[in-house]
């Protein structure tokens, strides 16, 4: 009885896992199935879900009229760019206040991320004269400096979690065992932290990936990732939804993938240390 | 060579002084104990020692060389942790070669010193394990390969038994003491338990609230204990300590007088007793007496006695034996 009690269990909790994981997935497909419809089927009432013509037409204009791979390299720069330079201050930072904190360290953290609570575009006007002024509107080294310090809190929230699961015996007897400090890091903490780190990394890519404020607002084309590519289906002329769809779909399609086989990687960096 | 010398060494912690001021002094190749209660500030002295700590005040000395601003590298000493500390993402061999490697020493070196460690701790068909793979014991042997491999001046060992079960700890406790007679190393190892200090030690240093009660052999500690606190704390099962009249009579304001050092009988005595708990050892037969007017006392007697529970017993103190402490708890010389 009881095996047929856990597999009656164990059935609901799948279908129930399945319709959540649909409600979630269903804007993105719906995205992707529109991307596939002439403009006119795309804005049609009741809507076709997939018995109508579909075409790839819509793909052909939307890389006619502007460069995605253009988009798409910026984009792959600025997110890994930034998460790296991220990473450069972060791990250092995080180091320091998880194996010598100070009386401070505690309310450090917390500034830090009050640092994410306030509303972006408080900061938009001065960022955005510093930024006409040292020359580095549609850069992206300035895209770069802007997303790693919009990040860098997290990055160091995520890394310090981590690192005070690591037993602080260990990098003293790394210490005693002669490495540096540097090597300390490099031989010792790195490597048992790499399941955090690169979960870090992961989430990090995809933030930096998706930020859309200040990337609208700081760059026009050279700079500009697919963020920038898809705002600029949204005309005021009228909304063309297949165009629009077709646009964020090559938008989101390599973060998508990035997520899909990193999942196990990004769920257990997520909840490493939830468990003794 | 390892001669270790502490000057006038404080440690506090903010506002909270652990170590108030400790001159001490190691010769090489001895085997040294701290000993004390749990928060008595014998591991943060080892820490101090290796460097791990910065001291608030004093001097470090090793080998006569200022060591007090040197970091842990630099000093020359190996330690083992109570949690053994093995890197984990590395296998047996790489843990014990790290040091050697951070060191820059060349392949070949490192392989043939690694394996003679190894071979020292019976290791050898584990070198390509992972620290999880291993048993208590066997960890605990890595970590202490990863100390003898550098061929330090001195070893330091933090509490490295108490992980273990009691019948390994007997058993690492000989090979500790084997690997000391056999590297003549200075060790010193922090523990709260009497009994491995006893065992282990060539002079013992008793530490309360951050500061030296006494240093000596263990058997000077056990025959003239300096105070109360040292009388107290050395010797299993715990010396009897009595205050008030009885210890008037000699002179004292408090005597003390260990199990072993009473006679039992049924029938006389010089304290007439009732048993309240026997414990029956085989070796030693283990009397907890609630005598008249004096309180209760503990005796040992060995081998077998035929005595339990509810049974009068007459207790007779070896007069030799008697320690007396004055009312500061100090002890009285004769």
């Amino acid at each position: 009885m009881a095996r047929a009690h856990s597999l009656r269990r164990r059935t609901i909790t799948t279908a129930a896992c399945w319709l959540v994981g649909l409600v979630i997935f269903f804007p993105i497909l719906w995205m992707a199935v529109t991307s596939f419809k002439t403009e006119l089927e795309a804005v049609e009432i009741p809507p076709k879900f997939l018995f109508f013509d579909w075409t790839t037409e819509n793909y052909g204009v939307v890389q006619e009229r502007s460069n995605y791979l253009l988009f798409a390299t910026n984009s792959i720069l600025l997110s890994l760019g930034s998460t790296l330079v991220g990473l450069l201050f972060a791990i250092p930072a995080a180091w320091a206040m998880a194996f010598a904190p100070g009386k401070r360290t505690k309310d450090l953290l917390l500034w830090m991320l009050s640092t994410k609570m306030m509303p972006p575009v408080g900061a938009l006007i001065p960022i955005y004269l510093l930024f006409r002024d040292l020359h580095l509107l549609n850069t992206r080294g300035g895209m770069i400096a802007v997303l790693f310090l919009l990040n860098l809190p997290i990055i160091i929230w995520m890394l310090f979690t981590y690192f005070k699961e690591i037993p602080g015996e260990i990098l003293e007897a790394a210490r005693m065992d002669g490495a540096t400090l540097w090597r300390e890091i490099v031989y010792v903490l790195a490597p048992m932290a790499v399941p955090g780190i690169a979960s870090t990394v992961l989430l990090n890519v995809i933030l930096a990936w998706n930020e859309a404020f200040w990337t609208l607002n700081l760059t026009t084309t050279d700079a500009a990732p697919l963020t920038v590519f898809i705002a600029s289906y949204s005309s005021p002329e009228g909304l063309f939804w297949a165009k629009l769809s077709a646009a964020s779909t090559l938008a989101i399609a390599p973060i998508l993938v990035l997520g899909w086989f990193s999942q196990k990687q990004l769920v257990r960096g997520l909840t490493f240390g939830a468990v003794k | 060579m390892g001669r270790i010398h502490l000057k006038g060494v404080r440690k506090a912690f903010g506002d909270v002084i652990v170590i108030p001021s400790i001159d001490l002094d190691i010769a090489d190749g001895e085997f040294v104990v701290f000993v004390g209660p749990s928060g008595c500030g014998k591991s943060t002295l080892l820490r101090l020692i290796a460097g791990l700590e910065d001291v608030t005040s004093g001097r470090v000395d090793i080998d006569g060389v200022d060591m007090t601003n040197v970091p842990p590298a630099k000093r020359g000493l190996s330690m083992v942790f109570q949690s053994y500390a093995l890197y984990p993402h590395m296998s047996v061999r790489s843990n014990i070669a790290f040091g050697l490697k951070m060191a820059g020493e060349s392949p070949e070196i490192i392989k043939q010193k690694v394996e003679k460690a190894a071979a020292t701790l019976n290791l050898s068909s584990y070198l390509d394990r992972k620290p999880r793979q291993l048993s208590g014991g066997q960890r605990q042997r890595v970590a202490i390969g990863r100390a003898i491999v550098r061929e330090p001046k001195a070893f330091l060992f933090d509490e490295p038994l108490s992980n273990l079960d009691a019948a390994l700890r007997v058993q690492m406790r000989l090979e500790i003491t084997q690997l000391h007679q056999q590297l003549a190393t200075t060790m010193i190892y922090v523990t709260h338990d009497q009994v491995e200090a006893m065992t282990m030690a060539d002079k013992i240093v008793v530490l309360n609230a951050g500061n030296i009660e006494q240093v000596g052999a263990p058997l000077e500690l056990y025959n003239t204990p300096a105070n109360l606190f040292v009388a107290g704390f050395i010797g299993s099962p715990k010396m009897n300590l009595l205050n008030g009249a009885i210890a008037a009579k000699f002179g004292a304001g408090t005597i003390g007088i260990r199990p072993e050092h009473i006679a039992t009988a049924r029938d006389r005595g010089e304290w007439q007793g009732v048993v309240r708990v026997a414990e029956h050892l085989g070796s030693d037969t283990f009397l907890h007496v609630d005598a008249e007017t004096i309180g209760r006392i503990t005796a040992r007697a060995p081998g077998e006695l035929a005595l339990a529970a509810g049974d009068k017993v007459g207790l007779t103190p070896r007069p030799d034996r008697i320690h007396r402490f004055d009312s500061d708890g100090r002890a009285m010389r004769a």
